[in-house]
């Protein structure tokens, strides 16, 4: 009884922000329908006629549902941008299809009998559309209205992705946060919805064909009146957020932004696919990211200093095993080589080149040596082998290229590489298992993912870069006697990052900064 | 009055109606007969245009058909189809009132028409104006979609198994009133039936057709005693002897029924036909006596005579 209590006092507590969801949803919902219809009515009466037509517009809508909703929601990014615009294009797009669909059978569904006494009579085609068929195919075409409205109150909780709000907002920052009060505070009032319209529509659909003509004109002024709820509102001045899930949901994430900077800023939840791009296209003012990410400098985006060090230091060094380091003395030197050389700008440049610029790593990686005065052709020698690990993205694939060319040129070792590995999980078993020798590991990762000391150890821990790399050197030797060799230099951790020209503008240097033009009146 | 003229429907592989030419003539009601893909409905269905011909010509009142839109066409003539095809969400006299509401009256004189129709066709109009089609009987809907049909007072009507839907025994009585319905009296009448009974029961000419073809168009009994080729033959066989019997009146064989003086208790007219005078025989112990009022004379009525008058008719042919 007490998650039920709770959850009725979240409700409450939350009363304003639900309420203002449930009306954008409700927005969402029936303005993608009304579009539907006023689009999918016509066409299904078209295809009615000119049955040719049928099979192609039938198939193709069908196509659009069966296309997964993120996907869909995805593919709209790129044209339509986030927010509320492609949020109602998806939605109109899957209320598409039993819209039309169901206007088409219902026409073809009237009486031959009754549509061929209609034209014998006299009746014009138009006449006989507006009087015979749409008034008798109004039960079905109801149904697949109601059909649509369903499916578009579900599928509107995915809005929240692309920050176009609605219920999907609690949804899956609960999911985020691990609060299930969240998650049905957004999950419970969208079933209500579901059910409540298609009740409502329902009722109007058993409505006798006969009084059909009435309904006709009064079912799009509801439907006007119930869009019209949705107001495009784009009167709040004050800076937009808009964040992952899983920063949303992490202590040296959103939750330290409260905790730590009272930070209260107006935020919405988007997926990191089309983060970078929307704060590009101005569509949010801060986001949370990566510091070395390549689309920092794609995008002309700064970080901003971490001035209350809530964000753990992710210093990127060699992990090695002790046991290959005794048996090759040589190795270490020319790991090391690298050691101090690259710092954010550096490594954010190099990300770009290889994620954006779309070069290869080996490239990229040799580029960087030869202009350092690193690089040395490869010796071919057949000393032993060195096997290196790297974990699955760009700047662990450009690092291992250059740990590959280094060892190759400087000592007579040859290096078998293995990329590719998965996550931080396979990479650190892979190498305490002694199938790789060296993969670059990042200290905050170290702690976090592999060491996960208590939470208050954490805290201490993270103040201070230095005392972190050397507590992870530590706690590594005596546990897995693996060794952390000296930093790369860079730090590639959470950052909060801003357009350059607007931080500029406004004056914002660091996290605290933002505060005077975050800070809301009130949660909302 | 209406006038076909070399009337041909080709479909991509078939020929539905293949070279037909009549005429019918004002009051008429013509019968157009035959089995299924005869071509009958496809040539109904030309004369108001909800097909359009291959090639030939159908002039009304010595107009050519196309030379109006079709729905104008359309609207002056009355069309009744097998399944009546009433509207389901209209009532009985928003059924009724839908060509001269298309036609433009005004508001009171077609519900003074509505009612009419409805009293003249044993529909109580206070007891059936706002019903809807789906509470009414077969024999119901079908004399609302006769009523429809005649709304506008058409001078053509236009049916198409008109009769079709009903049971066997609701069709003999509907078919009984409709023969006696004034308001068809003066209408131009085609009406297309698979139904040889009801063919010869309401049609003036009948039509009968194969595979597109008119293999004749005549009266009744010259279809039954002088058939044009073996088809028509063929095709009254099995209801042959009924036919015969039915399509003859008493009058035509009045010479060669045996004379009486006594004529107060005749229970037949010389209107009747054989069929009807062979029943009252069979259905009497006595003596059956027939009146002429033309000529005031009365004959003697026995199956003997009868049976000698069919065969001295079939010889004939």
């Amino acid at each position: 009884m007490e998650q039920q209590q709770s959850l009725w006092q979240f409700m409450l507590q939350q009363s304003g922000k639900l309420w203002q969801q449930t009306i954008t949803h409700t927005g969402l919902t029936f303005t993608a329908v009304l579009i539907a219809v006023f689009i999918g009515l016509p066409l299904g009466v078209i295809i009615a006629r000119k049955q040719r037509f049928a099979a192609p517009v039938l198939g193709f809508a069908g196509i659009l549902q069966t296309i997964p909703s993120i996907a869909l929601l995805g593919f709209l990014i790129p044209l339509l941008g986030i927010g509320a615009f492609p949020a109602i294009a998806a939605l109109f797009l899957y209320a598409l299809l039993p819209v039309i669909r169901n206007t088409y059978t219902g026409i073809k569904e009237v009486d031959p009998a009754v549509v061929d006494a209609a034209k014998g009579m006299g009746m014009t085609d138009a006449q006989i559309l507006l009087k015979v068929q749409l008034p008798l195919a109004m039960p079905v075409i109801l149904a697949g209205i109601r059909t649509a409205t369903v499916i578009s109150v579900g599928v509107a909780t995915l809005a929240a992705y692309i920050a176009a709000g609605g219920l999907g907002e609690f949804i899956f920052g609960g999911i985020a946060l691990n609060n299930t009060n969240m998650i049905l505070a957004g999950a419970i009032p969208a079933a209500l919805l579901a059910i409540l319209f298609d009740l409502i529509l329902s009722l109007l659909q058993r409505i006798q064909a006969r009084k059909m003509r009435r309904l006709v004109v009064i079912m799009p002024v509801i439907f006007l009146v119930l869009s019209s709820f949705y107001i495009f509102s784009a009167t709040d001045k004050s800076l937009l957020a808009g964040f992952t899930p899983e920063f949303m949901g992490r202590e040296d994430g959103y939750l330290g932004l409260k905790s730590k900077y009272h930070l209260n800023m107006r935020n919405v939840v988007i997926s990191d696919a089309v983060m970078y791009k929307a704060e590009f296209d101005k569509k949010l003012d801060v986001i949370s990211g990566y510091s070395t990410d390549g689309r920092l400098k794609a995008y002309g985006l700064v970080t901003l200093k971490d001035d209350k060090a809530i964000f753990p230091p992710y210093y990127a060094a060699p992990l090695v095993r002790k046991e290959t380091l005794e048996k090759y003395p040589e190795l270490a030197p020319a790991l090391n080589l690298l050691a101090g050389k690259i710092n954010d700008s550096i490594m954010t440049e190099l990300n770009y080149r290889v994620d954006y610029l779309k070069q290869l790593p080996e490239k990229t990686a040799q580029d960087f040596l030869v202009e350092k005065g690193l690089y040395r052709k490869a010796q071919n020698a057949q000393k032993g082998t060195v096997r290196l690990g790297s974990k699955i993205f760009g700047e662990q694939y450009i690092l291992t290229n250059m740990y590959k060319m280094l060892i190759e040129g400087y000592t007579s070792l040859r290096v078998e590489t293995k990329t590719g590995l998965g996550g931080t999980k396979i990479c650190f078993d892979a190498l305490v298992n002694n199938q790789i020798d060296v993969y670059p590991e990042y200290t905050g990762t170290g702690l976090l993912v592999i060491l996960q000391p208590q939470k208050q150890e954490v805290a201490k821990l993270i103040a201070n870069r230095d005392s972190l790399y050397q507590f992870v050197k530590k706690e590594f030797a005596r546990k897995y006697n693996l060794a952390w060799l000296p930093p790369i230099g860079f730090n590639n951790a959470y950052a909060l990052m801003m357009r350059k020209a607007q931080a500029r503008r406004l004056n914002i240097k660091t996290i605290s900064d933002l505060k005077r033009y975050t800070d809301l009146p009130k949660k909302r | 009055m209406i006038e076909v003229q070399q009337l041909t429907k080709r479909y991509r592989n078939t020929v539905a109606v293949n070279n037909i030419s009549f005429s019918v003539t004002e009051g008429q009601t013509l019968v157009l007969l035959g089995t299924s893909g005869s071509g009958k409905t496809t040539t109904l269905r030309m004369l108001n245009r909800l097909i359009e011909p291959t090639s030939g010509t159908i002039f009304i009142h010595a107009k050519n058909i196309c030379s109006q839109p079709p729905e104008v066409l359309r609207r002056s003539m009355g069309y009744v189809l097998q399944g009546y095809g009433l509207f389901p969400h209209y009532s009985v006299a928003e059924n009724i009132a839908i060509v001269p509401k298309l036609l433009k009256w005004p508001q009171q004189k077609i519900q003074k028409r509505v009612d009419e129709l409805l009293q003249k066709l044993q529909l109580p109009p206070e007891e059936y104006r706002n019903v809807y089609p789906a509470a009414l009987s077969g024999g119901q809907k079908q004399r609302v979609g006769l009523a429809r049909a005649l709304a506008a007072d058409p001078p053509i009507l236009l049916m198409d198994e008109p009769f079709g839907a009903l049971d066997l025994l609701t069709r003999a009585a509907v078919r009984k009133e409709f023969k006696e319905l004034d308001e068809l009296k003066k209408k131009t009448i085609i009406l297309v039936t698979h139904d040889v009974q009801e063919a010869f029961e309401l049609g003036d000419q009948i039509g009968l057709m194969d595979k597109g073809k008119m293999q004749q168009l005549a009266s009744p009994a010259e279809l039954l005693f002088y058939p044009a080729n073996g088809f028509v033959r063929e095709f009254f066989n099995q209801h042959r002897f009924q036919l015969e019997w039915q399509s003859v009146c008493l009058k035509k064989i009045w010479n060669d029924l045996p004379e009486v003086r006594n004529h107060m208790n005749a229970t037949l007219s010389s209107d009747q036909t054989l069929w009807d005078a062979m029943e009252e025989v069979a259905n009497h112990d006595t003596d059956v006596y027939a009146f002429d009022e033309e000529t005031g004379s009365a004959r003697h009525v026995t199956f003997e005579c009868l049976k000698i008058a069919i065969q001295k008719q079939k010889q004939q042919g």
